[in-house]
């Protein structure tokens, strides 16, 4: 790896964390509220569950402030799934990071799903030895967050909506960006990092190689195993699902499927064939019946 | 000039798209394999990390724990490298019970290391004979999440081609290479020159 770029310059402990969202890749991560649902998910081939108190659906119908889980029941599911366990922290919220560190969590999700708990910084991810997930709307934001440490990129959807449009929305602003700064003539690329406020060294490196330094995962509105196939042709790597799993009329069936399909998604006959007969998917919502204050997504900064 | 040789990367979840980065760098072409229509035409196959449980619930999905026992059994080249050391496996200290593929004569713990704050990076001597590239500087590992062989777990013909901290941490049955590590993230390819160069031609 050319030691001239960026991530030929971080450490080990940053290339083992990179290592770990690689070895997530072409994969599932399906949010779990017990121990029971961890087992589910990882019956059905999940490559890692997310512990959290209220899938984002819940949350968004429960109103208040959503905070950190309860580390008891992370340990419980800890011990329940040998597959990586992910956890969620507010934004900003570095202490909420430091006790999920404590719990050895595989990985921490800087969530836009929680309350913020900060509405100008993001945590120093680089103080930490645990990897961290951040979500993004567009190459800048994704950049500012492996700027501060992030290993892992995922954009974020609309989460709790089963609603594909905004992970629609995200992913291909998000690539766009990416080819736009790959056919850039170098003298634009300063200007570039000052317009979408991204560190310059990350532009320069994005611009060589055609892709984000690390891992880029879908998040925020897969329901169905089309919805994943759908995104994996978009430019996802892997992909989150939160409330689709466990909202649904047969989640044991819709988690399997779900993971067939990231597999799978480029051969249609065997996505239909994955797709039948899977019961009820989640209800959901409507992310353009959705007011500016009831979206998640525009939590970060 | 030798046939450009075809690497089948089972590429049901995990690291494949780092290993076909790997063998194209190479100059050998990749093929994805994700069913058994996948299987004719390659000259060898490559498992990559991820997560065992994931993969083994694949192969057991899209039928190709069988067509590939076939194949290893006649000779096909595997390198598995983490979770592909564990579906090689012939013994897991664990879960014995997932369905895997099996073929290589050692035990292997899952996880042994511990969780991904244990993970680490080490510089590993290898040593192969007849391969003096591999004394001339060591190799970075990184090791995530990653399976154990334990010091007895070696059965008989497998050969240790390197240990760290006591145990085994690359080995070598015939035409089965596993390696408890990830030689695919680090940019030194060497060991997969290695494979495509000495074992795909015995073999």
């Amino acid at each position: 790896m050319s030691e001239k770029i960026w991530s030929g310059r971080q450490s080990p402990v940053w290339r083992k964390n990179v290592g770990l969202a690689e070895m997530l890749k072409g994969g599932v991560i399906m949010d779990v509220v017990t121990s029971e649902q961890a087992v589910i998910a990882a019956e059905a081939g999940a490559s890692a569950v997310m512990a959290l108190e209220r899938v984002p659906a819940d949350i968004r119908a429960d109103g208040g402030v959503s905070r950190m889980s309860d580390p008891k029941m992370i340990k419980g599911i800890q011990e329940a799934v040998s597959i990586p366990v992910m956890a969620k922290c507010r934004i900003g919220h570095f202490m909420e990071a430091r006790i999920l560190e404590a719990l050895g969590v595989d990985f921490i999700d800087e969530s836009e799903v929680l309350t913020p708990a900060d509405d100008q910084y993001h945590v120093d991810k680089t103080a930490f030895k645990v990897p961290f997930v951040c979500g993004c709307r567009n190459l800048g934001e994704a950049l500012r967050r492996i700027g501060e440490g992030a290993v892992m990129i995922r954009t974020k959807g609309e989460a709790g909506t089963g609603d594909v449009v905004e992970a629609v929305r995200h992913m291909r602003t998000l690539m766009d960006e990416i080819h736009a700064l790959t056919v850039m003539p170098k003298d634009q690329l300063m200007s570039a990092a000052r317009d979408m406020g991204a560190p310059y060294d990350l532009v320069e490196e994005v611009a060589r190689i055609g892709r984000l330094p690390v891992p880029n995962f879908s998040a925020g509105g897969v329901a169905t195993p089309a919805d994943a196939a759908l995104m994996m042709h978009l430019g996802a790597e892997s992909v989150f699902v939160g409330s689709g799993i466990f909202k649904s009329g047969d989640p044991a069936r819709r988690a399997k499927a779900i993971v067939e399909a990231v597999t799978h998604y480029n051969d249609p006959a065997k996505l239909a064939e994955i797709s039948e007969d899977l019961g009820e998917p989640m209800v959901g919502i409507n992310c353009d019946d959705l007011g500016e204050k009831e979206r998640l997504a525009s939590r970060g900064w | 000039m030798p046939d450009r040789k075809t690497i089948g990367v089972l590429a049901l979840q995990g690291a494949f798209a780092r290993h076909i980065d790997v063998v194209e760098s190479l100059g050998a072409a990749a093929v994805e394999v994700r069913d058994p229509d996948d299987l004719p035409g390659i000259d060898a196959l490559i498992i990559p990390g991820g997560e065992s449980t994931a993969m083994s619930k694949m192969l057991v999905r899209w039928g190709l724990i069988e067509p590939l026992q076939n194949l290893i059994q006649g000779g096909l080249p595997v390198f598995g490298t983490c979770a592909g050391l564990i579906l090689m496996a012939d013994r897991l200290k664990d879960w014995d019970a997932l369905p895997r593929l099996g073929g290589l004569n050692v035990t292997v713990a899952r996880n042994a290391y511990g969780r991904q704050l244990d993970s680490f990076e080490a510089s590993l001597n290898i040593n192969i004979p007849g391969s003096p590239e591999f004394s001339e500087s060591v190799m970075e590992g990184i090791f995530i999440r990653a399976p154990r062989i334990p010091a007895d777990g070696v059965g008989s013909g497998v050969e240790v081609l390197c240990s760290y901290d006591g145990f085994p941490v690359l080995v070598r049955q015939n035409n089965i290479v596993g390696a408890a590590f990830h030689p695919e993230l680090t940019g030194d390819n060497r060991l997969h020159e290695w494979f495509l160069r000495d074992i795909i031609t015995t073999y």
